[in-house]
């Protein structure tokens, strides 16, 4: 991979010394994302979206008469690895714009590089610490996990109950979502009951769903993880036969969970963007148009189901993009000050408005409830 | 009492699979003294193989039994392309290569199959079976079982067979056992062939329940290294019985103390009888003969 990097690298700067041509400025957008590794469901799909954008980029144009060069680099979730790419995206190959970052730990290792660089960063991870205290030159476009346990909770309650069993894995993810679900929980007027966790290698939480089943007045099971654990809960709360509604969280949503979870899935309940149920919205919705059309292009383009978590790169390339376009330059300060007016943007996790107190945008309308049906997801309204 | 039958049910469903994977490394330990680090590998090959096969369209033992001789053939060329060559290395040297052929075959997986989570369906249907208010899943008995048959299979195999002899002979002192007349190269081609096959036939009994991806394989070696140390390296017996008392102190830690300690709470236990009894629970105690 960095080899190939490395090669093409020596190969463009071959082409340019033999062309040296005036008109060929280019617009480089840095990136690094987890494209392999435990996070590589994440960048894989962010990686190859943004591939996809470029190209379609290029070939109407361009963005104000330049064309677009992606220098991408595979960090494999890697917080170490995301750093060292960071300074090189800055110091060598002196991006204008960095996308990437796909998971939270990898975003904040390389924040204080593009701070002090000054180049605009929009990451794709999801933890709220990203933009919570507000840093000038960070951004992000996923809902937080805080907003995640905002609408699971206001679920709950809308469905009456209001005494919660936790349970959460012990990964980056799982962990950030529990403190975030914990914190929200007082004012959301519901009571976390049992407070269980589990490995990221676990094959059996039977005990801590047990445990859960017996605590007192306990009404549904929220579960906070992604990767294989969720499946894993789900099939077993299934196995003891526990009939209280279960929630996932948005880090499950896409196809595979439905597949590894089979029958247990039923009635599984998660807070997800429109994406996953693009063809399902109906014609009135603002969103609709934009997800059909990603969704369309994605599978078309790399003959896989589309997920959110490419739609998360969709976004954060064509505010860079629409930013870049108003801003009527590449410029970096320019960038950034344009991406903190962006209003009204209608992008894949719903509509954005930054300002300068909220570098995410987006508020809880946002995400919608889905729920598991027939092995299929379906709105819950 | 139904919660200590569930903690129970879930620690022996944890534990067959660590019993499972401590139960491949005992041959090519036995044969050559050598940890193969690549045993989870093994484990994941079996996983994936029958994934893919089965998603290709062939019936689930069909794909179970392509699993297990695809494997073999790997661990069979895992010992001639890089162990057999190595003659003469001292044993570090041979776990060290042990060590890149794990990370070899985990590049290869993700490029040869996908980076997906995969599972196959269960052998007798996802009913979980009701035993005093405690339940359990028909394929946390298909492991148990599978476990006791490969341990008895190992048991014979060591104790009654005379390959099973040689193979205890070349790791005792491969000169002599060469000046014996036995051919200690097929001895270690069939002690990584066997080691393979047993390490695929866990991955296809586990993979229903844990779920397999190109990457399942390193957790699924540590603790499975960790059962093996803990009943003893080398000995079948205490693979079974290391195996299954990890994932029991796990469920058992999970459930009646904390969830966050489970792990914590294993390796403890593995410390304090590491230090007691240096070889494990049923491991004979090595002793240079004059």
């Amino acid at each position: 991979m960095k080899k190939s990097i490395l090669l093409s690298l020596t190969a463009a700067a071959a082409l340019a010394v033999g062309l040296a041509g005036p008109a060929d400025a280019e617009i480089k957008i840095g990136s690094t994302l987890a494209v392999t590794g435990g996070a590589s469901f994440l960048g894989d799909p962010e990686a190859k979206t943004l591939k996809m954008l470029v190209d379609q980029v290029n070939a109407a144009g361009g963005v104000n008469g330049e064309k677009l060069e992606l220098v991408q680099y595979d960090d494999g979730g890697n917080p170490n690895k995301a750093r060292t790419f960071a300074t090189r995206l800055v110091e060598d190959d002196e991006v204008v714009a960095v996308i990437g970052g796909s998971t939270t730990g990898a975003t904040m290792a390389m924040i204080p590089v593009f701070e002090e660089a000054k180049i605009p960063f929009i990451s794709l991870a999801g933890a709220v610490v990203i933009i919570d205290p507000v840093k000038k030159w960070v951004f992000k476009t996923p809902h937080t996990d805080r907003m995640a346990c905002g609408k699971i909770f206001e679920d709950i309650r809308k469905r009456g109950l209001s005494k919660v069993g936790l349970i959460s894995g012990t990964g980056g993810f799982g962990k950030s979502m529990r403190q975030q679900c914990l914190d929200v929980a007082g004012s959301a007027g519901v009571e976390i009951v049992a407070d269980e966790t589990y490995g990221p290698d676990d094959a059996d939480v039977t005990p801590q769903l047990t445990k859960i089943k017996n605590a007192p007045g306990v009404q549904a099971i929220l579960n906070a993880g992604f990767g294989q654990g969720p499946a894993i809960v789900t099939r077993n709360v299934r196995q003891l036969g526990i009939a209280l509604p279960l929630y996932q969280s948005h880090g499950v949503a896409s196809k595979s969970f439905i597949e590894l979870a089979g029958e247990a899935a039923e009635g599984v309940r998660l807070p997800a963007s429109a994406l996953l149920v693009a063809d399902k919205l109906p014609d009135s919705d603002p969103q609709k148009e934009v997800v059909v059309g990603y969704k369309a292009a994605y599978e078309k383009a790399t003959g896989q189901p589309v997920s959110t978590f490419g739609g998360h790169a969709y976004d954060a390339f064509q505010m860079l993009v629409a930013a870049m376009k108003k801003a009527g330059s590449a410029k970096p300060a320019a960038v950034r000050d344009a991406i903190e007016q962006t209003k009204g943007f209608m992008g894949t996790a719903g509509v954005v408005n930054m300002s300068a107190t909220d570098h995410l945008g987006l508020d809880l309308t946002a995400f919608r409830m889905l729920e598991i049906r027939k092995g299929d997801w379906a709105l819950v309204e | 009492m139904s919660e200590l039958l569930q903690f129970t049910f879930s620690g022996l469903t944890v534990g067959a699979v660590y019993a499972l994977v401590a139960l491949g490394f005992t041959i090519i330990y036995n044969a050559s003294g050598v940890v193969n680090f690549a045993q989870g590998e093994f484990v994941m090959l079996g996983g994936m193989i029958t994934v893919f096969a089965h998603a290709a369209g062939a019936p689930l033992p069909a794909a179970a039994a392509l699993a297990v001789v695809a494997t073999a053939a790997v661990g069979i060329l895992l010992n001639k392309l890089a162990i057999e060559r190595a003659r003469g290395a001292s044993v570090v040297t041979l776990i060290i290569i042990t060590i890149g052929a794990s990370i070899f075959l985990r590049g290869a997986a993700q490029l040869g199959f996908d980076k997906q989570l995969h599972r196959f369906p269960s052998f007798s249907g996802d009913d979980p079976i009701a035993i005093g208010g405690a339940t359990i899943l028909p394929q946390s008995l298909w492991m148990l079982f599978g476990a006791a048959v490969v341990f008895a299979g190992l048991y014979l195999f060591f104790t009654r067979s005379l390959t099973g002899k040689a193979v205890l002979a070349t790791a005792n002192n491969k000169l002599a056992a060469q000046l014996v007349g036995i051919d200690t190269d097929f001895v270690m081609a069939l002690s990584f062939g066997l080691s393979a096959a047993i390490g695929a036939l866990a991955g296809i009994l586990a993979t229903p329940i844990t779920l397999t991806s190109y990457d399942a394989g390193t957790a699924l070696a540590l603790k499975g290294f960790a059962a093996a140390m803990l009943g003893g390296m080398g000995n079948p017996f205490g693979a079974l019985v290391g195996g299954l008392l990890v994932g029991l102190i796990e469920a058992m830690t999970a459930g009646y103390l904390s969830s966050d300690y489970k792990d914590a709470a294993a390796f403890v236990v593995i410390l304090a009888v590491l230090f007691a009894m240096p070889q494990g629970l049923f491991g004979k105690s090595a002793q240079e003969r004059v």
